[in-house]
């Protein structure tokens, strides 16, 4: 838990950007530094003409409100540093007013940063005169808005091909892309009608298609399913999300939605006031709430679908490892007073389970191995497993459920107490 | 004491008088330049729409209400025209149109690109809002005595005072459309990266043409009612006819110049609306 606040706390000191925000995803192929794609230090957004009335202000401890009524600047975002790694969703979450907004406009200079830096692929957004934005707008970044905002005088397909089309890509080869596009998003049968004639998902969707016409490596999402109604903006997630399976876009996710921050984010970040009040992972921020804010925030999240069998998960009092005989297990068994034990390999690997039933029934206490006594039919989750896929596995079974990772290693055991207390939100 | 104080005068219409001469002995090749293109404008366009025979120009004009904007306009605009025909006024009417064309011209051409300029610069904005409140409202007749100064009598002053009436709206209504196009719209065409002036070309013009088309209307109405006054400065066209009516006192010429008055702007205004639907 305290490691988490520290990396927070180094992020928003706009640390070491070498320093990946969580130690578990760390794959292999991400082991360097050079997986940060979008880094943000210390930015700021004021608005009003006099900024610089602010800082002093900011330095002083004053809040918003209170900046607001001595100089009349608004403050947008204050001081915020995150890093987004290539390939993740990161969510910026917070309710209306929070600065998020603002703070996603900063990255592609819509509004003009007070101070800061953002860094894309380790270019400083803020240093770039209006010619290298333009470039940069046009192949790295696009954007996708709440209200799609999508030119009404044109068709679909050519809205799709606005972003070429300002490149000044050919005619041909711009409806070739665009019609591509189109296809992702399963629209190409529509190509040609007007966007008015669209439902709002289907507009967003063409939203969406325009925004990936360009082929950008980065997308930045501003409220993009706010507008939509629930079903449909279900639908949009998974869309999104199978999408990005296959793309690995680096996507700066902005919206007031808990459920959807914690359904689509790799990492969120939770806005208050224009300041990045906690940095984390959907579990992080669901079961280390860095604040009140946050945790009342949390508080009514269905929490079976986003914490995982990783975090209730404990560590088993005793294993025995197969080598070790009938008596062994035996022994331990009497020990600590239970009934079974689960027995790994000298990996660890998880082989299966034995009961104290078992071990004495017939001649199964003078056997020189425990195979052939060991359960192998019994409950496993891999440690992603969702609290609310858990739920039918320990209703059917008396014993623990064992965590097994890929690889068949034991991780640990998920009893039905475990379940029960990360629901009621207990620290787990 | 006070009153002493009230007294005293500032001699701003005085310091008129002396602005006006000066510039007539100043810069006189620019009114001889603005007069030569207007009076060009204007003599050209009469006699294209004198040069065909009545019944084309209003089986034309008709067709072009049809097809903008369907059967019903077009015959409004047929039987007004035959009307206007056989009250003898089909020279007088042409003259007005293209006294009245050349001013929209002329009023366009400049208030367009204004009205951009006014849409994307606020200080341009501030800047230019009192002057279009004057031109609007100071009362026609005062412009027109430094129009004849400038000019000399006949059709290009009476365009000018035209121009001067009409072209406020053109400006007001391109800066309105402009900048009521969506903010979204705006952000997403900078967001992919486009010019301000693929920004103006692609998205705030073309949202902006209903507004903008609004304003050319409106433009083409305040033209035609500037026809009458117009007359006075030997504009000639439908408003010599109103006005001889008048100072004849003789009310059948005065309410047969005025009907076709009415008339003309009924089917300018119905063509001119349905161009700016078009545009959505």
């Amino acid at each position: 838990m305290d490691l988490k606040k520290l990396e927070l706390e180094e992020v928003e000191k706009g640390g070491n950007s070498s320093r990946p925000l969580e130690e578990k995803d760390q794959n292999s192929e991400e082991i360097s530094g050079n997986n940060i794609e979008i880094e943000v230090k210390n930015l700021y957004k004021i608005f009003g003409q006099q900024p610089e009335r602010v800082f002093p202000l900011l330095e002083k401890g004053l809040d918003k409100e209170e900046i607001f009524k001595q100089t009349g600047q608004t403050i947008g975002v204050n001081n915020a540093s995150f890093a987004v790694k290539k390939g993740e969703i990161f969510v910026i979450m917070g309710l209306s007013g929070s600065g998020k907004s603002t703070l996603i406009r900063c990255v592609n200079r819509l509004y003009e940063p007070t101070s800061g830096e953002i860094l894309i692929e380790g270019e400083n957004v803020l240093d770039m005169n209006e010619q290298q934005l333009r470039e940069c707008r046009r192949h790295k970044m696009s954007m996708v808005f709440q209200q799609f905002a999508l030119l009404p005088h044109r068709s679909v397909i050519s809205n799709v091909e606005f972003g070429l089309e300002v490149q000044g890509v050919k005619p041909e080869e711009r409806r070739k892309k665009a019609l591509e596009a189109l296809k992702m998003v399963g629209l190409e049968e529509w190509a040609e009608s007007s966007p008015d004639n669209l439902s709002g998902g289907m507009q967003q969707r063409v939203g969406l298609a325009r925004a990936l016409a360009t082929d950008p490596e980065i997308l930045l999402m501003d409220e993009a399913f706010s507008a939509l109604d629930p079903l449909i903006r279900k639908e949009m997630q998974d869309e999104l999300l199978e999408l990005q399976s296959n793309m690995h876009k680096t996507i700066l996710f902005i919206t007031h939605d808990l459920d959807e921050a914690l359904k689509i984010g790799d990492h969120i970040a939770v806005m208050k006031d224009g300041k990045i009040i906690q940095i984390g992972t959907p579990e992080d921020i669901l079961t280390n709430p860095a604040n009140d804010y946050v945790s009342e925030f949390v508080q009514d999240v269905d929490r079976s679908k986003v914490i995982t069998a990783r975090t209730v998960m404990r560590k088993p009092e005793v294993v025995v490892f197969s080598k070790d005989g009938p008596r062994v297990a035996l022994r331990k068994m009497k020990e600590l007073g239970i009934s079974s034990v689960f027995i790994v390999g000298d990996n660890r690997e998880l082989k299966g389970l034995v009961t104290v039933d078992d071990i004495i029934s017939g001649d199964n206490i003078n056997k020189k191995s425990l195979t052939g006594i060991l359960r192998t039919d019994i409950p496993k989750a891999s440690p992603d497993t969702p609290l609310k896929d858990l739920f039918p596995i320990a209703s059917e079974t008396k014993i623990p459920i064992a965590v097994v990772d890929d690889n068949g290693i034991f991780l640990g055991i998920v009893a039905r107490v475990n379940i029960l207390a990360a629901m009621s939100g207990e620290e787990v | 004491m006070v009153y002493d104080f009230i007294n005293f005068r500032f001699p701003i219409g005085q310091g008129f008088e002396w602005l006006v001469n000066w510039l007539v002995d100043a810069i006189p090749w620019v009114f001889d330049g603005i007069r030569a293109i207007l009076e060009f404008l204007i003599v050209n366009l009469e006699s294209i729409l004198l040069f065909f025979p009545e019944v084309v120009i209003i089986v034309l004009v008709a067709l072009l209400a049809w097809r903008l904007s369907g059967r019903e306009t077009a015959i409004f605009v047929f039987i007004g025209l035959i009307l206007v025909d056989s009250m003898s006024l089909w020279p007088e009417t042409m003259k007005t149109f293209a006294l009245i064309l050349a001013s929209t011209i002329t009023a366009l051409v400049i208030g367009i690109p204004l009205g951009i300029l006014s849409a994307r610069n606020n200080k341009i904005n501030a800047a230019i809002r009192p002057i279009l409140d004057f031109m609007q409202t100071m009362p026609a007749f005062v412009y027109l005595i430094p129009a004849v100064i400038f000019f000399g009598m006949g059709r290009v002053p009476g365009a000018i005072a035209t121009v001067i009436f009409s072209m406020p709206p053109a400006i007001r209504l391109t800066n309105l459309g402009i900048r009521q196009v969506p903010k979204d719209i705006v952000e997403a065409a900078r967001a992919f990266g486009a010019t301000p002036n693929q920004l103006l070309s692609k998205v705030q013009l073309p949202l902006a043409l209903p507004t903008i088309m609004a304003g050319v209307n409106q433009c083409i109405m305040l033209a035609l009612s500037m026809v009458v006054i117009a007359s006075m400065i030997g504009a000639g066209g439908l408003g010599g006819e109103v006005l001889r009516g008048i100072t004849r006192l003789e009310i059948g010429i005065g309410f047969e110049g005025g009907l076709a008055v009415v008339l003309l702007a009924m089917i300018l205004d119905r063509i001119t609306q349905a161009l700016g639907q078009k545009g959505r």
